[in-house]
């Protein structure tokens, strides 16, 4: 094969890798006769898409902080928080609308507070982030006086609905919302200035200063942009659960970073993309919708997701050093 | 203890090829290394050196060829063998663990112990006496490597090999990152390994120091030995010619450029890693080579300059106005570009493309509508890539597959192409083949032609005079004596660069830029 087919075919390889994954999944419960009378159908694949709604919108601010050379572990923490204080403000009478950005602004001031410590105390993300994790959810447990936060039922609780209104949507609006934020955020990673110094923060810092990059900079926009993205996430989980919970959403944030590394985001940060992010969420959620479906119990699904973060990235290293 | 011509070599390598892909990395390449005899390894880059000692080491495995050993058939099936049959790399980026101390590091992998637990006693003693035989027995044996210096990390790292009994001794670009003390002293390590029978395979590109520290040589282009002989007699041009394959009529072309009226003036500029303030002005088309032991402020001084440092004190004030912003950024805004001198760790984000490494200072052109258009960048970088005649596929190919000296141009035309006016330089040829050198130097020539102001900054003598206009000495942390190039001698700037002043060699006399 000459380089250049080689090269050709390894940029196919790149670009569908995470595709097939996807589809050896759907593939498997596909041929599995018990389920895929009802694996198949339509209506399962929008309630998958509705289930992957709350990871996926986490997933898609944590892809911009792995590609900077970041982590962020506050992000299910932030989420909790979020719902909690959308769901304060219904209750206490908000409009709905203001209810919605008030839970997106508290996860903006998280992620900004994150990035502001990452970059003024010079400290490592991971200790940020692992702090700010329980200064989160500590406060969500404050204000909602440490139990469930009743709201009356407003139109926000439909964003989460499997069957929307009006019907022609076909799909919950929170997930044409992902679907709008993730083709924004891929535009934007690939083809601005601000995408660009993304990916030089995360492959070399020092060269992105010696470049003239406002480095602090563009790592506070990351992570404040990255809780804003949380934010969302949270007022999803509020409008799913019509209460705001404030132990909702433990250990999710493992769930948000598995995500990314098996849509090919590295964790040395430099490489990651929204499209192997969206990828890595719905591999997860058809996993875990075949799984129930089989009637397996919860902890098969764990050691299986666990399986494929391995083997998701033993196949992206396998990749990289092909080339 | 060299043994005679007659003696059987301690390695032969015959006939040894090598293909990557559709490149012939090692075409046939012979090679002869007698007991206790340094020899080096002479080639530009790219000339297949590294392959050569991978597969020495037994980390690629050779497509045809044969490999002895004191006589004995060697065929390594990795590094670890090749270790055990005596073969220890020292290589260019030093491999020891920054937190373990200087004997756990020596001994690592090599612990003495009874049924696993330590036993410290003979560990101390027999690290001792091997860091006696590199005539660095006042290491400290219980402090962190990393707050060791690089000459003495280096120490650590051959000592390691000899505890290893290793016979030979691969020594790749030792001196790059050291400065001139440091160098003097590995080169008696070097005299003295040949006392204790070791073999030492040295390769460099400061062909004056091969000249000094090897017996013989080898030279290696396009990956063949093409020419071999004892060091001794034989003309540094001759072996120039061999690596090049062709009359270097010029090394250091000369380019014609006149000074203009001063551009750059820093006045009592504090970093805070800078020992004391400095104070210099360059002026529009000229050169200031900088000279210098490392940790004496040169590369400190340009740090702060621009903005990389954290700058105390100080003006700095170019084309007349007073720069006041901290950051890097500001100062690329007013002009300022630096080539930083680790271009692996810094200066290059490796596992980018070459447009996004050359473009990344200035993004601007490349932008419609907000978007980026990837295919404009390409095509910038492509005009550059074409410029400074850099070797790579296109602008889309990774920056680490390139080699060091096209990894440097790379570097330099992101200056150019951020059409930067004021050029801090920090060690731009370290590390890089002899035809991209004369390329760089002929860069900087024709940069001071156009009007831009230069700082060079570098620890290779010959080049520093070559090069520069005006040559400024730092020692200690400050600027402590700049004359006229033509004003200066090698003797002379070692002697200011090691004592701190130097003797008058000649009146100095303004040179004229001709």
């Amino acid at each position: 094969m000459s380089p250049k087919r080689r090269a050709r075919l390894s940029q196919a390889l790149n670009f569908f890798g995470p595709f097939i994954g996807l589809l050896l999944v759907i593939a498997l419960f596909a041929l599995i006769p018990e389920v895929q009378g009802r694996f198949l159908r339509f209506a399962n694949f929008k309630s998958v898409a509705t289930q992957s709604v709350i990871v996926a919108l986490g997933a898609l601010g944590m892809t911009l902080i792995i590609i900077s050379g970041g982590i962020d572990l506050s992000a299910a923490s932030n989420i909790a928080l979020s719902s909690v204080i959308a769901a304060y403000a219904v209750n206490a009478g908000a409009a709905p609308l203001v209810a919605l950005l008030l839970g997106v602004a508290t996860g903006g001031l998280v992620g900004l507070a994150n990035g502001s410590l990452v970059t003024r105390l010079r400290l490592v993300p991971f200790i940020v982030t692992l702090g700010m994790m329980g200064i989160a959810r500590g406060a969500g447990k404050w204000i909602a006086g440490n139990q469930k936060i009743d709201a009356p039922m407003t139109w926000i609780n439909d964003l989460m609905a499997k069957s929307p209104r009006p019907s022609w949507l076909l799909l919950a609006p929170g997930v044409w919302i992902v679907i709008v934020f993730a083709v924004v955020l891929a535009v934007a990673l690939r083809s601005t200035v601000f995408g660009r110094h993304i990916f030089a923060v995360g492959s070399n810092e020092a060269t992105a200063r010696l470049c003239g990059i406002r480095t602090d900079r563009v790592k506070v926009l990351v992570y404040a942009l990255a809780g804003l993205f949380c934010g969302l996430s949270g007022v999803m989980e509020f409008s799913r659960l019509t209460v705001g919970d404030p132990t909702v959403a433990v250990g999710l944030e493992l769930d948000i970073i598995a995500a990314v590394v098996i849509g090919g985001g590295s964790l040395n940060g430099g490489e990651g993309s929204i499209l192997g992010t969206m990828i890595g969420v719905l591999i997860m959620s058809f996993l875990r919708n075949g799984c129930t479906m089989m009637g397996w119990p919860n902890y098969i699904q764990e050691i299986i997701i666990g399986a494929i973060i391995v083997v998701a990235v033993t196949l992206d290293r396998l990749r990289h050093r092909k080339e | 203890m060299t043994d005679g011509p007659g003696a059987p070599p301690v390695l032969r390598m015959a006939g040894v090829s090598k293909s990557f892909g559709a490149t012939r990395a090692l075409d046939d390449v012979s090679f002869e290394l007698r007991r206790g005899e340094v020899h080096a390894l002479i080639g530009e880059n790219g000339a297949g050196k590294s392959t050569m000692m991978k597969v020495l080491s037994g980390a690629v495995v050779p497509d045809a060829g044969r490999m002895e050993i004191d006589g004995r058939p060697y065929v390594p099936s990795g590094p670890l063998d090749g270790l055990r049959s005596g073969v220890a790399m020292i290589y260019q980026e030093l491999t020891l663990a920054p937190h373990m101390t200087v004997e756990e590091n020596v001994c690592l992998g090599r612990e003495v112990h009874a049924g696993g637990w330590l036993d410290r006693e003979s560990m101390r003693r027999k690290v001792r006496e091997t860091l006696e035989l590199v005539r660095h027995p006042e290491l400290p044996l219980d402090v962190p490597i990393g707050r060791l210096s690089v000459g003495a990390k280096q120490v650590v790292e051959i000592a390691r090999a000899l505890l290893n009994k290793s016979r030979i001794l691969v020594m790749d670009e030792p001196t790059s990152s050291l400065a001139l003390e440091d160098s003097q002293r590995l080169f008696e390590i070097v005299r003295g390994l040949k006392d204790q029978g070791v073999s030492v395979i040295y390769i460099s590109h400061f062909l004056e120091e091969v000249q000094r520290v090897a017996d013989r040589f080898t030279v290696l282009r396009d990956g063949r030995s093409v020419g071999a002989g004892t060091m001794a007699g034989t003309r540094l041009e001759a072996i120039i010619q061999l690596m090049v394959g062709r009359e270097l009529t010029e090394l250091i072309p000369r380019v014609e450029h006149a000074v203009g009226e001063p551009v750059l003036a820093v006045d009592g500029l504090k970093g805070r890693r800078m020992a004391a303030p400095v104070s210099l002005s360059v002026a529009k088309g000229e050169i200031l080579g900088i000279a210098g032991l490392i940790g004496s402020g040169r590369t400190e001084t340009l740090r702060a300059l621009f903005g990389l440092d954290e700058v105390e004190g100080g003006t700095i004030v170019v084309s007349g106005a007073a720069l006041r912003g901290r950051a890097p950024w500001t100062r690329i805004r007013r002009g300022l570009g630096l080539l930083s001198e680790d271009r692996q760790g810094e200066g290059l984000a490796l596992n980018l493309s070459i447009a996004d490494n050359l473009t990344l200072s200035d993004l601007a052109p490349y932008r419609r509508l907000g978007l980026l258009r990837p295919a404009l960048q390409r095509r910038g970088a492509a005009d550059w890539i074409g410029r400074l005649q850099i070797k790579a596929r296109g602008p889309a190919q990774k920056v680490g597959d390139l080699s060091g000296g096209n990894q440097q141009k790379v570097a330099l035309a992101r200056l150019l192409h951020q059409k930067a006016s004021v050029f801090l330089l920090d060690e731009p040829t370290r590390g890089i083949d002899v035809v991209s050198k004369s390329q760089i130097y002929e860069w900087i020539g024709l940069l001071a032609r156009e009007g831009k102001a230069v700082l060079f900054v570098s620890s290779y003598l010959p080049e520093l005079l070559g090069v520069s206009d005006t040559i400024a000495v730092f020692h200690r942390g400050a600027r402590v004596e700049s004359r006229p190039a033509a004003a200066w001698d090698a003797a002379s700037l070692m002697a200011a660069a090691t004592v701190g002043r130097a003797p008058r060699a000649e009146p100095p006399s303004p040179r004229s830029a001709a």
